[in-house]
């Protein structure tokens, strides 16, 4: 069945699958346990009881979301070893540590903390239950530090040398950590996730005021994510900007791919808003551009000279129209968050953020925005550095494991089966949690989980709702 | 750093991560395995309460297991996996259904059963996987160069399903104990009551199993049956066997607790003869230990983060489990 296909495609389009699943659930936690924590600080600092509603509200939602997120990211974790067996002897003493690292300063602390957090709220204190939930979204955060200090040497190798193996052996670690891109894919990363979070707030937030279940909860999130959105919807474009300069210094091919410039262009280079990329033809048709504009935003200067995909040899070329588009996508939904946050503000200033129902159902169209976008940056920088694992070092065809086709597309199938099954189930209990309002009294994730032990004392108990 | 053998280190380091992992996360895929014997729901509802706090930090070792391997022996974590490509890969999604099953089987009413299937078959799938991989990896696989060079269907044998079996009983005994010492009433006479013919089932288990590893290689019979290999591994079975007569009376007298450490005990054991039988290897009979290892400063760098991080992880865990100490209340959840 698997006969036509060859083992490496059908291990790059496993490892797509797995990944991009993977990606969408630390995008939203990594944001969502930030905004617990900020709720639950709001709380005890205010002693209002809608932080205290919010945050059981969101730490049902986040309980899913982390659990889909756990187990996908479990398969991750094994997946360099069965599909990437060849890579990983290679590159494991570089990225490997790395990894170990990760697991013992992020993902122990996020598992060892995540018990109390969402069963615990009744039986250790209120300071300790908060020290709890900063520890979680500490670890989400520490997360993202490694893993993506991990992916940056991929893009960005330094520090290291070879031995007589063939091994990437480690020559400094710290400009193994803090390799070239990897400043600007963290900062990139985690305002996504925040991004990404501010948007499903906001969403089910508007979603409630369309309803006309404007209960004082609801306002709450809404304007929370507003505030969110316009703070840091333009850092992130800011940051992005940064990002491509960066690329552009160490992967220009992909900066080149992104643009769609097949050809060099000695004396400003224009900016092609769209048109379709034709990889076999070397030129991109239809193409709607604006003259100088490229070398405006890359080199700062109307005139400066580009180089283009003619001055790399063909077979380093990554599929340019992929790299061309999913590029415009992520651009394209930044732009719209951000102006998604100036209509909130306006509102705001107008007296209008609980009223205008056109901003609602921009917020709630825009829900999945931030996920769209993550999924299309991630395939810009992935499909960007190809052919290559190990960028200019090791290729992607050089990397995989001995395996037979038929064995790699049966894993395929049921991870497809699997994941979507569970990712129908998992998105279809978030969105009934998200469809009901939150309100006073609202209950936390203890129903039906253990609360209390028999013949121990109960520690200072938070009942719920209660006021401090 | 000459003095230090680096390598042996790192081999105790995973094989710590491996043993913590197959004993906590065994006994939570275990109490799922016994969700069939305990057909009603609020009985589930208790079982699954005992594990839901501290399941994510128990599996965690896992990945701590691996990807200690691909830190600081990345050649048999290259070799490794292709090799047990398909047990792997059942695994890996058999605790993916697990997982979520923690999460949805509160979210819905209706399709309650649906994830109390999810959560029993994923559990049984990994831990059978788990066992058939550990065979699969004893009987030995084929490498050449610095690659697996078999097919794969190799995994699949006798004793590997042999394996399999046992892992899936043993995770089964500890689940049982672990519900005698966490519940209370009812639930737990009825885990009193399957945890004793389990407990004489993995005894048969560990018993056959070490009976037909000595076949599979020559070096492994060399180390339990001649000079001086005997001398170390004599007491291995001695030890078991008074584990176990400990264990059976401890069921007898219905004991709280000791049970379930006995029970680990026992895994213990198993687990030092497991080394008697595969060190100084990390592929057994094909690859050691220093064949694979990291380059030094890789093994060193890592090292250091576990030396000062690994102790800091056991002082918080056991705070976790601390805070959720005692008997789960059955009455919870219906306040
Ligand atoms: C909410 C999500 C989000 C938004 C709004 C943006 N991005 Fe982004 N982008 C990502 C989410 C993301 C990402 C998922 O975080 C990526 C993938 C890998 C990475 O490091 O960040 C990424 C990669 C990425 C890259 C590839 C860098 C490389 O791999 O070498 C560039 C050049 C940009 N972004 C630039 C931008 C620009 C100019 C934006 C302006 C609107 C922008 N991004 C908005
Ligand atoms: C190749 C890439 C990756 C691998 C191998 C990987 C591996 C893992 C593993 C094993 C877990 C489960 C940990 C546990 O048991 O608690 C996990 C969860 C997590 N990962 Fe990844 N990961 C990868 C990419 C990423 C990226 C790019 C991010 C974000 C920038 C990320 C952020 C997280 C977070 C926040 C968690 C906690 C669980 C959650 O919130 O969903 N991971 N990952
Ligand atoms: C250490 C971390 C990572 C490693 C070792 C890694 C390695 C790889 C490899 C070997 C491929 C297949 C090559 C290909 O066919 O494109 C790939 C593709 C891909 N990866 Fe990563 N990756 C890492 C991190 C990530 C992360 C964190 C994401 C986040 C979502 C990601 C997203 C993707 C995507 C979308 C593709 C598809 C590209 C394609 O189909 O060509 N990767 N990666």
């Amino acid at each position: 069945m698997f006969g036509d296909f060859d083992a490496v495609l059908l291990a790059r389009i496993q490892f797509a699958f797995t990944m991009s699943f993977h990606i969408i659930f630390p995008a939203f936690s990594i944001g969502l346990a930030s905004y617990l924590a900020v709720l639950e600080a709001l709380w005890l600092w205010t002693g209002q009881d809608r932080y205290l509603n919010l945050f059981k509200y969101w730490l049902k939602i986040f309980a899913i979301a982390f659990a889909m997120g756990v187990v996908s990211g479990i398969v991750m974790s094994y997946q360099f070893g069965t599909n990437w067996s060849v890579f990983s002897d290679k590159a494991g003493p570089v990225v490997g540590p790395l990894m170990a690292y990760e697991v013992l300063t992020a993902f122990f602390l996020e598992a060892g903390f995540l018990g109390v957090m969402l069963f615990g709220m009744n039986r250790v204190g209120k300071g300790l239950h908060m020290l709890a939930t900063g520890l979680v979204a500490t670890g989400t955060f520490i997360s993202a530090f490694w893993i993506l200090s991990v992916n940056s040497w991929m893009q960005t190798p330094t520090g290291h040398g070879v031995n007589d193996q063939g091994q990437f052996v480690p020559l400094d670690w710290w400009a193994i950590v803090f390799n070239p891109s990897f400043p600007y894919r963290l900062v990139h990363m985690v305002l996504a996730a925040y991004l990404t979070t501010a948007l499903v707030v906001g969403a089910a937030g508007a979603f409630h005021l369309l309803r006309g279940r404007a209960s004082q909860e609801a306002r709450t999130m809404f304007s929370m994510a507003m505030w969110m959105l316009i703070c840091v919807a333009p850092v992130q474009i800011l940051a992005g900007d940064l990002h491509g300069i960066n690329t552009l210094e160490h992967q220009p091919p992909k900066v080149m791919a992104m643009e769609g410039h097949f050809q060099s262009h000695p004396n400003g280079a224009p900016l092609i808003l769209f048109g379709l990329p034709d990889q076999a033809a070397a030129t991109v048709r239809y193409a709607l551009e604006i003259p100088k504009l490229s070398s405006l935003i890359l080199k700062h200067d109307l005139n400066a000279p580009l180089a283009g995909l003619d001055t790399v040899p063909r077979e380093n070329w990554p599929p340019v129209p992929i790299v061309f588009w999913s590029f415009r996508i992520m651009v394209g939904l930044g732009l719209l968050m951000l102006a998604l946050g100036a209509v909130g503000l306006v509102a705001r200033w107008r007296g209008g953020l609980y009223k205008w129902r056109p901003l609602h159902v921009f917020a709630l169209l825009m829900g999945p925005a931030g996920f769209v976008a993550v999924l299309a940056g991630w395939v810009t920088t992935e499909v960007g550095r190809q052919p290559f694992t190990v960028y200019g070092l090791l290729r992607t065809a050089d990397s995989v494991s001995p395996l037979a086709a038929p064995a790699v597309g049966a894993s395929l199938v049921a991870f497809a089966v699997i994941y979507l099954f569970v990712f129908a189930a998992g998105m279809f209990y978030i969105l009934r949690l998200m469809s009901h309002a939150p309100h006073p009294g609202e209950r936390g994730p203890e129903q039906g989980q253990p609360v209390r032990t028999a013949g121990i004392t109960p520690a200072p108990a938070v009942a719920a709702g209660a006021n401090p | 750093m000459s003095g230090l053998d680096i390598p042996a280190i790192w081999a105790f380091v995973i094989a710590f991560a491996v043993f913590a992992y197959v004993v906590m996360d065994g006994f939570d895929l275990g109490v799922a395995l016994l969700f069939p014997f305990c057909s009603e729901r609020h009985d589930r509802d208790v079982m699954m309460n005992s594990v839901a706090p501290v399941w994510d930090g128990n599996e965690t070792w896992l990945v701590l297991g691996g990807g200690g391997l691909f830190a600081a022996f990345p050649l048999a974590y290259g070799i490794v996996m292709p090799a047990l490509y398909a047990p792997l890969i059942a695994m890996l999604l058999g605790l993916v259904l697990r997982g979520v099953a923690f999460e949805f089987r509160w979210r819905t009413e209706r399709w309650k059963p649906v994830w109390d299937i999810a959560f029993t078959g994923g559990s049984l799938v990994a831990a059978l996987a788990q066992g058939i991989a550990l065979g699969a990896l004893l009987q030995g696989i084929r490498v050449e160069g610095r690659a697996y060079a078999g097919g794969w269907w190799d995994w699949l044998s006798p004793f590997s399903l042999l394996t399999g079996a046992a892992v899936v009983i043993g995770y089964g005994l500890l689940g049982a104990t672990w519900l005698v010492m966490k519940t209370s009433g009812d639930l737990q006479l009825r885990a009193l009551r399957l945890a004793r013919p389990l407990a004489a089932l993995t005894l048969a288990a560990i018993v056959a199993v070490s009976l037909a590893t000595p076949f599979l290689e020559g070096k492994y019979w060399q180390r339990w049956f001649e000079m001086p290999g005997i001398l170390v591994a004599a007491p291995v079975p001695l030890a078991l066997a008074g584990t176990a007569l400990l264990l059976f009376r401890s069921l007898a007298d219905a004991h709280d607790y000791k049970p379930f450490l006995l029970s680990l005990v026992l895994f213990g054991l198993c687990f030092v003869g497991l080394g008697i039988s595969i060190w100084p290897d990390i592929v057994p009979g094909r690859v050691t230990i220093h064949q694979a290892a990291a380059p030094e400063s890789s093994q060193i760098f890592a090292l250091v983060g576990v030396l000062i991080l690994v102790p800091i992880i056991i002082a918080y865990t056991a705070y976790a489990y601390w805070v959720f100490r005692g008997k789960v209340d059955p009455d919870a959840g219906y306040h």
